[in-house]
């Protein structure tokens, strides 16, 4: 997908203002997170565990090479295929490949990041094979031709009514001409339709939660079951996954399945948690004849050994998102590329550069619930903080903040004149209050207060005013 | 230089070594041999009986039903959850012989057919390798007993469970596939399924029967 994350701030305005995103965020912010609370408080080893998965990943990227080639070794041996593709470019020409030698006309698709952010859609519509999306929320923003908002839920965005008239508008030539207004009959319509693809394809192509190395396995967690029918009916069955997906066992996986689920939907388990070992065997009655894995780099292993291979532990689980109150207000478009929320700032500067996504990490308000409610435990903001360090390590932030930013140090390496110029300010800013204790405009900072009040400094001056009055630094 | 090379090389290099060898090879290598056990929770703990009880909580949790019967009861039990919900006594049945001992010959109201799944079968009937007392969750792997697409395809999904392949924890599963397909080899597919297909995708809420079944129903089967 092409990114547009340098019009993070264009992207912002109009979020804020749109007021179908706002509705579907504001059931998003207590739904979500309410859900994940009542489901880690149902496990009373949930914190014991998260530790435990942060330490599962944590060893296999240390060992990233050996599982990989282990891994690679028992799909091999099953007859599978494993392809290795450095770049979007080499992995999107890989499928591309298989789908050729298929003869593939259609493919289905299960949800997949890996598949959104090598862009796999339109390199296959441009080569004359049609994708068709079969998660039911992947479904409809293909159709409404849009960018998933949110990377468990890429429907989030869109309310009810905006579902049936995109199905009215796409499934009339299908036959189905009724506005639908309940949402169980827009989910049977979509049932239906995409049962008559499933029967159709040539081949199917999902993600991958894990690679366990032990077995060849790929796996992959999912509510509506349509991962297994994509892997199951359609005569070759793609996996594409990202090389930090692969972990050591089967006894890994269990660990790291119980902080997934209750993580992102705060369910005790997903519907469908399904283990794809090779193709068919000779005495299976059904199941894909070939089976491809194809692994994608894409810069992931030149974050190992930095500072910033913490984001590797991810298991997209779409929790700091839920739990950010920026994402909450404006939603995952905005973020401008394929990954939003604390994650999307983390990662997508390093997948397409910090010139084209240094707002990104500067759209946190460090709050830190991120970081408390990561089930690997990734240092998010830290590594917000250290993208915004390279930021402006390479003369990337806007000349205001630089300029800012210079005016407090000189003053902050002079103590006097700092107390003089902040005890003015606490002053001026006096002039401008509201009763409420609030600012709703001030001088110099429209950015600000266009969408959000300042809050008002309390009476009795300034910090070091108020530090001083109390005796300082008394123990 | 292969795409393969390339990768390798450069995890390689960022890790600042080659590849692995010697002792920290061998505890890797130990590691994928022994697949040590994590965390278990405690509530997938506890006597048979205990674990039957969890099983059924946590199944009704994620909206699937379960009723407990003798095996003799199993025909009956599909035919009467079939006249409550409406559902016609028609189904396709996996072609599991683990199936064949219970009297389906018995019930000659209900039309079975063994084999796989056909897009306009509403019911289908299956065996289980085995049940998660933990999360209340059916293990069905693939084989020449059990077609993949037979849990899949129809509405509803009726699946036969011993009591006694109720194990604790998911844990416990691995161990059973190690001890049938033998170590580090699995069937092409192993399906964890609690409760029915579901999709939350439209403002959040919960709809049931998204791609897979809209029913499941569990008969826990005591011997
Ligand atoms: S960073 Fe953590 S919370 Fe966010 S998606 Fe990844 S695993 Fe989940």
């Amino acid at each position: 997908m092409q990114s547009t994350a340098h019009a993070f701030k264009a992207n912002v305005g109009h979020a804020l203002v749109d007021d179908n995103l706002q509705q579907s965020l504001a059931i998003l912010k207590v739904g979500f997170s309410e859900r994940r609370r009542q489901a880690a408080e149902r496990l009373p080893e949930f914190e014991a565990l998260r530790d435990r998965a942060r330490d599962i990943k944590n060893h296999a990227l240390a060992h990233l090479d050996f599982y990989l080639e282990a891994f690679e070794a028992k799909v091999t041996a099953l007859g599978g295929h494993v392809h290795w593709a450095p770049t979007a470019a080499d992995a999107r020409a890989a499928v591309l490949d298989i789908c050729r030698r298929a003869g593939a006309r259609t493919v289905t698709k299960s949800k997949s990041m890996i598949a959104e952010e090598i862009a796999l859609n339109d390199h296959l519509e441009a080569h004359g094979i049609e994708p068709v999306e079969t998660d039911l929320g992947e479904y409809i923003i293909q159709l409404r031709r849009e960018p998933p908002s949110h990377i468990i839920a890429p429907a989030v965005h869109l309310t009810k009514d905006q579902v049936a008239d995109t199905f009215l508008e796409h499934h009339r030539k299908l036959g189905f001409d009724k506005r639908l207004t309940e949402r169980n009959d827009l989910v049977a319509e979509a049932r239906q339709v995409l049962r008559r693809r499933f029967l159709e394809a040539d081949v199917g192509i999902t993600g991958a939660n894990f690679l366990v190395a032990e077995t060849g396995s790929s796996m992959l967690v999912t509510n509506e079951g349509n991962a297994d029918l994509t892997n199951t009916l359609p005569r070759v069955h793609v996996v594409i996954a990202s090389i930090e997906k692969v972990i050591p066992t089967l006894e890994d996986a269990a660990t790291l399945l119980r902080v997934l689920a209750r993580s992102a939907t705060g369910q005790e388990s997903a519907s469908y948690t399904t283990f794809n070992t090779g193709p068919r065997r000779p005495d299976d009655p059904d199941g894909p004849a070939e089976y491809h894995v194809v692994l994608l780099d894409n810069g992931r292993s030149s974050v190992l050994g930095t500072q910033m291979q913490d984001m590797l532990r991810c298991i997209r689980c779409g929790a700091c998102m839920n739990h950010c109150p920026v994402y909450g207000a404006i939603g995952g478009h905005a973020y401008g590329w394929v990954y939003p929320g604390p994650i999307g700032a983390v990662l997508t500067p390093q997948l397409v550069g910090v010139e084209e996504a240094g707002n990104l990490p500067n759209a946190s308000t460090f709050c830190g619930r991120c970081e408390s409610v990561c089930p690997v435990r990734i240092p998010l903001p830290k590594l917000m903080r250290h993208w915004r360090e390279r930021e402006f390590e390479r003369h990337l932030t806007p000349a205001s903040v630089r300029q800012g930013l210079a005016l407090w140090a000189f003053l902050a390496r002079r103590p006097q004149l700092y107390r003089r110029a902040t005890g003015i300010a606490n002053r001026m800013l006096a002039l401008f209050g509201r009763a409420d204790g609030r600012y709703g405009w001030l001088p110099l900072a429209r950015g600000w207060t266009r969408h959000r009040d300042f809050p008002a400094p309390q009476a009795g001056g300034t910090f070091h005013a108020q530090w001083k009055a109390r005796g300082g630094a008394r123990r | 230089m292969s795409g393969r090379e390339q990768i390798l090389g450069t995890i390689r290099r960022s890790l600042k070594r080659d590849a692995l060898s010697g002792a920290a090879r061998e505890a890797a290598e130990a590691r994928l041999r022994q697949h040590p056990v994590n965390i278990v929770p405690a509530r997938a703990a506890g006597t048979p009986d205990e674990r039957l009880r969890t099983f059924e909580h946590w199944a009704t949790f994620n909206h699937a039903t379960v009723a407990r019967v003798a095996a003799a009861e199993v025909p009956q039990a599909v035919a009467d959850y079939l006249t409550s919900n409406n559902l016609p006594a028609r189904a396709v049945m996996a072609p599991d012989p683990a199936l064949d001992r219970y009297d389906w010959g018995g019930r000659p109201l209900l039309e079975l057919r063994r084999g796989l799944p056909l897009d306009a079968d509403r019911v289908a009937i299956t065996g289980a390798l085995a049940g998660i007392a933990e999360t209340g969750t059916l293990v069905l792997a693939s084989g020449p007993a059990h077609p993949t697409s037979i849990h899949l395809l129809p509405e509803t999904h009726v699946a036969v469970l011993r009591e006694a392949d109720v194990v604790g924890p998911m844990e416990e599963v691995f161990d059973r596939l190690r001890a049938r397909y033998g170590e580090g080899v699995m069937p092409r597919t192993v399906c964890t399924v609690t409760g029915p297909s579901r999709t939350g995708d439209i403002e959040q809420q919960l709809e049931l029967g998204a791609h897979g079944p809209r029913r499941l129903h569990i008969l826990l089967v005591g011997d």
